[in-house]
């Protein structure tokens, strides 16, 4: 009897465990093909985009007529930021990939640039014609080598969740048609000298001079200690240590970390080989209520840099998040600000310490002397340049760096429409509008977030 | 028994919070001593806000941060008043400010729309927005908060940051999506989104961190990538060239 009723539940229980286990392994393969969907459509979409980027840069080719050229260039535009959206969404960032998107990036640098430029004015010129020709080739690569990929994972049925598991055990000799076929377009990409994509290409690289105009002697570990000292004033009681840069870095570099032996507090601070300037320090502790007020911690600030021997610096934004002041500085010379020489403090409002500093876009935009030019149009000028709809409260003269990175002179105006604030910049040569920003808002903090 | 003392308590409980709030009904003098400047939060300056609001200069959000609206409404104030422009409350802005207008003490304007007699008791007045950097929401920095957190909570403080920093790197990099969403989300991208680390909850420490890299301090020296040299397995990520070490992470390009 007993027995009977064991071997019942028994059988009860092997059942239920059985169809709960079906039901796992359905919700589970649910979840995976869907997953397995959104890899597909991205892939899909990519090779679909790069078959059109490619017909379009081909009948721009074929355009003469420059109100025809100027909507072209913009719709490859669009295509190069579709694709690039596309290649994020795939499980290719262990994968070296990156040569393509860049070369996605500056397709679309280029006619981004030569679209928003009045080609009445300005036509194409043979050097870029000879460009869009060449990238008119290299985009025909890539759409090959994709297609072929394309057409071996619909044949062979290939799985993009395979190659995810590839690539996140690290397996990657394992034979994967998908990796092969991506590391080929990667190759071919990888293939084109940067001077065949002519002249304009050159200055579409992001900024980064790596601190080129630093002039002076190369310091020793000691030195950039007590550089360290200067700026974050620890005793003798601390222990510091300093390391070098690794190999892979385009400039020298010490990184100084000083922990408090005490509370074992640590200070970070990254100071160039060349010259022991600071690049920047974080001292992070846990700040107290706030007793000094943002004016009294941003002359702070001020005093901070003067004794640190940086001239002519002009607070130009101050924000209070917590109990911290976020300042950032930037030069002035003879009453021209130059944005691009910026340096950001910070100051504890529990007493009003020093607890950060960032200078590398100082450092790596700084001119002992820097020309500056007269303008060449008057300020009146450039004012009828403004929409007039813009109340101007404040104007000076400011260096920029511009769309194209450059840097240019310009004429600032800080006005109003309505309720918000904006900065716009006037080219002081050839009343050019170089940029307007649109001010930030206090945000309106909702309930639960931060 | 029981609610005799539970009556006890509420008497006791009362008897402490009278005397607070006759302390706060008389310290109706106006402002603190600082000085209000653009950026500022707080107290003294929802007082400025609807001090100006009173007088007819300000007509934002009366939300406790100083920004630009409150910014040209004070400048404003100072033309008309006579007082030297300079954007900035000091004692003899302030003292006129006083003078001009009228501030309740005791109910003070709450930005939510008015209904101060539901709230607390106490009546505080408290900011009702705050700063964030330009071009960042606050659900950004949250979401980068997160990432951070579960990619690093172990890590010195430095390191955290240094994590934020490269999550901004990348969406600067043109071998990168184009948003900070893009780059967490970004299949493979980051261990802790995963395997889901990134929905535990950001302390402060990570909050902080992810401020500190917004507002531009980038430790990495420009790192688009970063691994743990004990746990990494892709041998591709070993030949990047690498910049420096942070803690557990060595950080490379």
């Amino acid at each position: 009897m007993i027995r009977g009723i064991l071997i019942g539940i028994l059988a009860l229980g092997v059942a239920g465990t059985a169809y709960w286990g079906y039901q796992e392994h359905q919700e589970k393969n649910a979840v995976l093909l869907n997953a397995e969907n959104n890899y597909q459509r991205a892939f899909h979409n990519l090779a679909y985009r790069v078959d059109l980027l490619h017909d379009k840069i081909g009948t721009t080719l074929a355009m003469n007529s420059k109100t025809s050229l100027s909507p072209s260039l913009i719709e490859v535009w669009r295509l190069t930021s579709q694709a690039h959206s596309d290649v994020g969404q795939l499980p290719l960032t262990l994968l070296p990939f990156n040569k393509t998107e860049e070369f996605l990036a500056n397709i679309g640098n280029f006619s981004y640039q030569t679209a928003v430029r009045d080609l009445e004015k300005e036509p194409l010129s043979d050097e870029e014609y000879e460009t869009l020709k060449t990238l008119y080739k290299q985009s025909g690569d890539i759409q090959g080598e994709l297609r072929k990929v394309q057409s071996m994972v619909l044949k062979n049925n290939l799985r993009w969740m395979d190659v995810e598991l590839a690539l996140a055990s690290g397996k990657e000799q394992t034979d994967n048609t998908i990796i092969d076929g991506f590391k080929t377009v990667e190759k071919t990409v990888t293939g084109y000298e940067e001077s065949d994509q002519g002249a304009t290409f050159s200055n579409l690289q992001i900024k980064d001079e790596n601190y080129k105009n630093i002039k002076g002697k190369t310091i020793s570990r000691n030195e950039a200690i007590k550089i360290a000292r200067k700026y974050m004033k620890f005793d003798g009681n601390a222990d510091v240590k300093v390391t070098e840069n690794g190999k892979g870095s385009d400039f020298g570099f010490y990184s100084v970390a000083v922990q408090n032996k005490k509370t074992g507090q640590e200070a970070n601070m990254d100071i160039t080989k060349k010259a022991g300037h600071p690049l920047f320090f974080i001292n992070n502790r846990d700040i107290k209520k706030q007793v000094v007020s943002l004016n009294e911690a941003s002359n702070k600030a001020k005093a901070f840099l003067t004794d640190t021997g940086f001239k002519n610096m002009e607070l130009f934004e101050s924000s209070q998040y917590d109990n911290i002041g976020v300042f950032n500085f930037v030069t002035n010379d003879n009453g021209v600000r130059i944005y691009p020489e910026s340096i950001k403090v910070q100051v504890a409002l529990d007493n009003g310490d020093i607890i950060g500093m960032s200078a590398e876009e100082y450092f790596k935009t700084f001119q002992t002397t820097r020309n500056i030019e007269k303008p060449s149009i008057s300020l009146e000028a450039a004012k009828s340049k403004i929409n007039p709809n813009l109340k101007v409260m404040e104007d000076r003269q400011a260096i920029i760096v511009n769309d194209l990175n450059k840097e240019v002179l310009c004429y600032e105006f800080l006005g109003t429409i309505g309720n918000d604030t904006y900065r716009i910049f006037i080219n002081a040569k050839d009343g050019a509008e170089e940029e307007v920003e649109k001010m930030k808002n206090p945000e309106e903090t909702y309930d639960g977030v931060l | 028994m029981k609610k005799k003392l539970l009556t006890k308590y509420l008497i006791l409980t009362l008897l402490c919070i009278i005397p607070l709030s006759l302390l706060r009904a008389n310290a109706a003098q106006a402002f603190t001593a600082q000085v209000i400047q653009q950026g500022a939060v707080g107290d003294d300056v929802i007082e400025l806000q609807a001090r100006l609001n009173y007088i007819g200069f300000y007509h934002g959000k009366i939300d406790g941060v100083f920004g630009w609206g409150t910014y040209w409404a004070l400048r404003n104030f100072q033309y008309e008043f006579g007082l030297p422009i300079d954007g900035i409350a000091g004692p003899a802005t302030k003292a006129k400010l006083v003078k001009s207008t009228k501030y309740d003490y005791k109910n003070p304007p709450t930005a939510a729309g008015g209904n101060t007699a539901k709230t607390t008791g106490t009546n505080a007045a408290k900011p009702t927005a705050s700063n964030t950097p330009k071009g960042f929401s606050q659900n950004d920095i949250r979401l980068m908060a997160n990432a951070v957190h579960g990619e690093s909570r172990g890590e010195p403080y430095i390191g955290q940051v240094a994590v934020a920093a490269v999550i901004l790197n990348r969406v600067n990099s043109s071998s990168f999506p184009n948003t900070v969403s893009g780059v967490i989300f970004e299949p493979g991208a980051f261990t802790a989104v995963a395997d889901g680390q990134i929905w535990l909850t950001p302390n402060e420490t990570a909050k902080k961190a992810v401020m500190d890299a917004i507002n531009g301090w980038d430790p990495t020296g420009e790192a688009l990538y970063y691994f743990n040299p004990d746990t990494a397995t892709s041998a591709w990520i070993w030949g990047r060239p690498q910049i420096k070490r942070i803690g557990k992470h060595i950080f490379c390009k």
